[in-house]
């Protein structure tokens, strides 16, 4: 591969992500490269064109095409109680502070089948705040939102979501949370009760007011820097002052623009919480 | 475009004994970066990277969200997540399901790096007792860059290298402890450089 091989296959790219965006209006124009190029390159190898420019008029015809285009470069993958110290943290170091407020509300972003938002609602539950707290789940992906608004999971999953769930500082049996019925764990009523999943685009569409905790974890990852900043700005428009920001374990606020308005609140976990002005 | 060229290695188990030789035998100024996948448990911490870098000349580390590879320096993906490079020599981490049943996943590193650098890219499977890596290191050598295959009589665990032997034919195959001086011959060739 040359370099003027290299040059078009950069020009195929970014012509697609625009067509998609135009036709569709799907964004991945400001998703970090290296993994979008790699999910094409994987989706064109299972396809019938030899080149994404070839596949590219029929992808802007056949909208069944372009869903299969979408299932291949969306990352939907997550699951209950990822990085059980942050949820350890998140239970003895944050809930404390929302606990002196009467209501809370929480803004989870980005939240994939609904795993997180669960564990969120079991933690919060555990420590004594059912009723009292209201989370707004949301993902540009409506498929995967639907399946999280039904709240049931695979039951093969269960036992590392145990483990899981005990390293996180768990108080009861995870096995109370959720009843099987053949592969399946359908997760209990109190669970839901207090998660408002829907649709929300991080490229596109506008914050949530006053918030007490967001959470967005892994998403950016995914995001080119100028497009992490519109989210950081977003969430810090959502954030009342002395409310707390989440992020995946390997992502920061270090270099970003809000950082000064910013503090963490124990190292590594990636837990910040806004100053008050 | 960059001038950055790139080693990157793939390994599994056996792998601290193996990156401790092949590490441990290059000089401070190698000139070119790696960026090395070593399969590992979901929640291990950075551990690995430390010990590595105690007992080697070369800078190791674990690799940070849009880190910069530079060269003298060894980066290890994270537990459980994916390494991926970009073409400007940034380094990105990915949440992707396991790849190769594998996360981080050796061909995911290897796939990312042949996509972004194709010729100016350098590929190693060491030992272990898997397949992951098989498929990108084929993926590095069909865009033009290096494939170098420890030998499996030598690895510790014979399958991946093995496994890479019948995905495609390597350019070098060799013993472990004879990889770091092909490495620095290939660098000061200009092997691994962008503008061969
Ligand atoms: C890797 S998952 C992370 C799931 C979960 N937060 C976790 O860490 O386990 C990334 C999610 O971000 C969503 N996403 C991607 N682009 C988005 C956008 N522009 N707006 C909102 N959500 C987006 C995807 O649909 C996917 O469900």
């Amino acid at each position: 591969m040359d370099e003027a091989a290299d040059r078009v296959q950069d020009v195929e790219v970014s012509l697609l992500l625009e067509g998609v965006h135009q036709v569709y209006g799907y964004d991945f124009r400001d998703y970090a490269d290296a993994s979008i190029r790699r999910r094409l390159a994987h989706w064109l190898a299972e396809s019938p064109f030899e080149t994404l420019s070839q596949a590219q008029s029929q992808l802007l015809r056949d909208p069944q095409l372009f869903v299969s285009l979408l299932r291949g470069i969306t990352v939907n993958v997550t699951e209950m109680f990822r990085d059980p110290p942050f949820f350890k943290t998140l239970r003895d170091q944050v809930v404390p502070f929302l606990k002196t407020y009467p209501f809370v509300k929480i803004w989870h972003a980005g939240c994939a089948t609904g795993e997180e938002a669960y564990s969120l609602a079991i933690v919060l539950n555990e420590e004594g705040m059912a009723g009292r707290y209201r989370m707004y789940a949301t993902d540009i992906d409506e498929a995967v939102i639907a399946t999280a608004a039904e709240g049931v999971l695979r039951l093969s999953e269960m036992q590392k979501y145990t483990r899981n769930y005990q390293k996180s500082g768990g108080r009861a049996s995870f096995a109370d949370y959720y009843t099987a019925r053949y592969d399946r764990a359908i997760l209990a009523a109190e669970l839901k009760s207090a998660v408002v999943f829907a649709p929300h685009n991080l490229t596109a569409d506008a914050e949530f007011g006053e918030m007490h905790l967001v959470l967005c974890r892994n998403v950016m990852i995914y995001f080119k820097p100028a497009l992490k900043e519109r989210c950081l700005a977003l969430f810090d428009a959502s954030l009342a002052g002395g409310g707390f920001l989440c992020l995946g374990m390997k992502e920061s606020l270090e270099r970003r623009a809000l950082a000064t308005g910013y503090e963490e609140l124990v190292p590594n976990m990636r837990i910040y919480r806004k100053r008050y002005v | 475009m960059s001038e950055v060229g790139l080693v990157t290695v793939g390994v599994s188990s056996g792998g601290l004994q193996a990156l401790k030789l092949l590490l441990g035998s290059l000089p401070a100024d190698f000139p070119l970066p790696l960026l090395i996948v070593q399969h590992l448990a979901p929640e291990s911490g950075d551990g690995m990277a430390r010990l590595l870098a105690d007992c080697c000349a070369i800078r190791v580390k674990e690799a940070d969200e849009l880190e910069r590879a530079l060269p003298g320096s060894a980066y290890l993906a994270p537990a459980n997540y994916h390494l991926l490079v970009q073409r400007d020599g940034l380094m990105t981490l990915a949440t992707d399901g396991y790849v190769s049943f594998a996360r981080p996943s050796i061909d995911v590193l290897f796939e990312s790096a042949a996509l972004a650098l194709g010729p100016a890219v350098i590929g190693v499977v060491l030992t272990g007792a898997n397949s992951d890596g098989a498929r990108g290191l084929a993926a590095i050598k069909a865009a033009g860059g290096v494939a170098i295959v420890q030998d499996p009589a030598d690895a510790e665990a014979s399958a991946m290298p093995a496994a890479a032997l019948a995905a495609t034919a390597p350019d070098y195959l060799l013993p472990l402890a004879e990889i770091a001086a092909t490495l620095q011959r290939l660098a000061q060739r200009g092997r691994g450089a962008r503008h061969v």
